[in-house]
């Protein structure tokens, strides 16, 4: 354990401290508590609230239910292929990133070659064109290529982003020079270097940058709500959505709140269990 | 500047490749097509587009409903990063004073990062529902006529909250790691000369965390005009009304809704204008505190 903070408080002024975190955790936890209680219950029990603030009896019927055909018939698409959907669009943006940012950070850092800073400059500036302020064309170039409806489709114009080039970028550049001259003596080329020392090296930021893309790639919504029509390709934000504006007197809620407890759950796990790197990633790389 | 290189030449146009390749398809063609739409207009049947110059973006500006949106925009963002930097600040501090637990409360504070925009609406939306909302049941036994659907303020109190909500996890973190990247010789000489903990937190504490305050200003505006499409999207639909239509969630209702080509690119450009500058304003802030360092 380090030092304690120069803020520490001392006697009264740390219970206060405590009580405010408490209630801020409670805030910041809440929603996501409640729809997990809310998973927990009849659709009857839901309806009429107050909701109990404990689990009811019902989770291993809804959870069954949702898994075995009960969203199929609300959304027109199981559970699990929901589910698949999300992991396979949220896992390829974030390796899909890692890759072809890796490998033009490298480029840039480990070569000269003509036209090099145009290059850099060319991906740094992507960083002021998100998706949102050019829908329409970006929409047009996925139709004329055919990939609506398609896993392409929902990765591809999501893996080109500058921050994470520009980190490795900034990580590479940290490599001592000392480095690359032994291993060039030893006879190493490109890969060797690479495979052998640079990326053990890196492997904090991959873990890092991981982490923060497969939260990007898991909360998309603009994007998969334009390249999607058939319910058979919707993630399950999206899936989410159609439940919850078709929503009539019938609608089963119990099975929504079961859907929105698994379209929170996963990223939650990576965020929480790869804590160290994502916090730490997170601080240091973004300034 | 690297002084060993290696010597291939046509290996890292290999390496760069894919990424200009994406980034050109779908990054520049498609903005290079928003400006070149932005000056075309389309007649009432989809037959025939003129060059009209910046007519487009005359009619934009002029136009009541954008006017409308921007005003939304400015409101909402302002409010949401006032409350989300707010608030996390607030928790920061108190999470620097105590000892034990530390780690406790930041894993719980961490989770909302972790939830998509659209599903923090949602989620916002099932507590504060006007007909089955836990949260809503004791508003309107206060006899407090709880409607976000039908009552704008509401509604933008609705998404704003969620919007907060979402951030304060990210605000959290920055805020945690600039106090502690404060000196503590500085907070004990503060202690020492015996200023009170309010009085050392506003002229000495405050003070040194403002580059991670302009920074995390930045980022909470370009959060708000842009990833709470989500949000307004599952919530509201911009409405009721148009009370919570952002200029993101205009674009989107003209170019796909209601499918006014030329008016929809116009806005992007004015977006993409306002994305640079926010950028622009970053980076050179960035660079001044590198003299600092």
């Amino acid at each position: 354990m380090a030092e304690a903070s120069p803020f520490a408080a001392r006697g009264a002024g740390r219970l206060v401290a405590h009580f405010w975190m408490i209630l801020g955790v409670i805030v910041v936890a809440f929603p996501v508590y409640y729809v997990f209680i809310a998973s927990t219950h009849t659709t009857q029990t839901i309806l009429r609230p107050p909701l109990p603030l404990l689990p009811g009896p019902e989770a291993v019927r809804n959870y069954q239910d949702a898994f075995s055909g009960g969203i199929s018939k609300i959304g027109g698409v199981s559970l699990w292929r929901l589910l698949a959907n999300t992991t396979i669009v949220a896992m390829g943006i974030a390796l899909g990133k890692i890759a072809i940012s890796m490998a033009s950070a490298y480029a840039i850092v480990f070569f000269r070659f003509p036209l090099r800073m145009a290059c850099f400059w060319l991906i740094f500036i992507t960083l002021m064109l998100p998706v949102e302020v050019r829908i329409q064309p970006t929409y047009k170039v996925m139709v004329d290529l055919g990939l609506i409806d398609t896993y392409p489709g929902l990765i591809l114009p999501l893996i080109a982003s500058a921050t994470a080039t520009l980190l490795f970028r900034q990580f590479f550049m940290t490599i001592p020079d000392e480095l690359l001259e032994a291993a060039r003596v030893d006879g190493a080329g490109p890969w060797r270097f690479f495979k052998d020392i640079l990326w053990p090296l890196s492997l904090t930021n991959v873990a890092a940058i991981f982490v923060i893309q497969f939260i990007y790639g898991w909360t998309q919504y603009l994007w998969p709500l334009l390249v999607t029509n058939s319910n058979e390709m919707n993630t399950i934000v999206i899936a989410l959505k159609k439940m919850i504006s078709f929503a009539d007197a019938d609608t089963p809620w119990n099975l929504v709140m079961v859907t929105s407890v698994l379209a929170i759950l996963p990223p939650i796990l990576v965020v929480v269990l790869m804590q160290r790197w994502f916090v730490k990633g997170l601080v240091e790389t973004e300034k | 500047m690297r002084r060993t290189v290696f010597p291939h030449k046509l290996l890292p146009w290999l390496l760069l490749a894919p990424q200009l390749a994406i980034t050109l398809i779908f990054f520049y063609w498609p903005a290079a097509q928003a400006f070149r739409q932005s000056m075309l207009r389309e007649d009432a049947f989809g037959l025939k587009t003129t060059f009209v110059g910046l007519a487009n973006f005359r009619k934009v500006l002029a136009d009541p409903a954008y006017l409308n949106a921007l005003q939304v925009t400015v409101l909402f963002s302002a409010l949401v990063a006032f409350f989300a930097m707010g608030i996390a600040l607030f928790l920061a501090v108190q999470a620097e004073k105590v000892i034990r637990g530390k780690g406790f409360y930041r894993t719980l504070m961490i989770w909302p990062y972790a939830v998509a925009p659209a599903v923090a609406g949602m989620l916002w939306l099932f507590m504060f529902n006007p007909s089955f909302g836990t949260l809503a049941w004791p508003l309107r036994q206060m006899g407090v006529n709880w409607n976000p659907l039908l009552n704008s303020t509401h509604a933008m109190i609705l998404v704003v909250a969620a919007a907060v909500w979402k951030q304060i996890s990210y605000n959290f973190l920055f805020f945690v790691a600039g106090l502690q990247a404060i000196p503590r010789s500085l907070i004990e000489a503060a202690a020492i000369d015996g200023a009170s903990r309010r009085h050392a937190f506003w002229t000495i504490v405050f003070p040194l965390l403002t580059p991670t305050t302009f920074f995390l200003l930045v980022v909470n505006t370009v959060y708000a005009l842009f990833d709470t499409f989500g949000i307004i999207h599952a919530v509201t639909g911009g409405g009721p009304g148009k009370a919570t239509e952002t200029l993101v969630y205009k674009v989107y209702n003209d170019g796909f809704v209601n499918l006014i080509m030329g008016d929809s690119a116009a806005q992007s450009v004015i977006l993409m204008v306002i994305v640079i500058l926010l950028t622009a304003f970053q980076f050179r802030y960035i660079e001044r505190r590198v003299h600092y360092g």
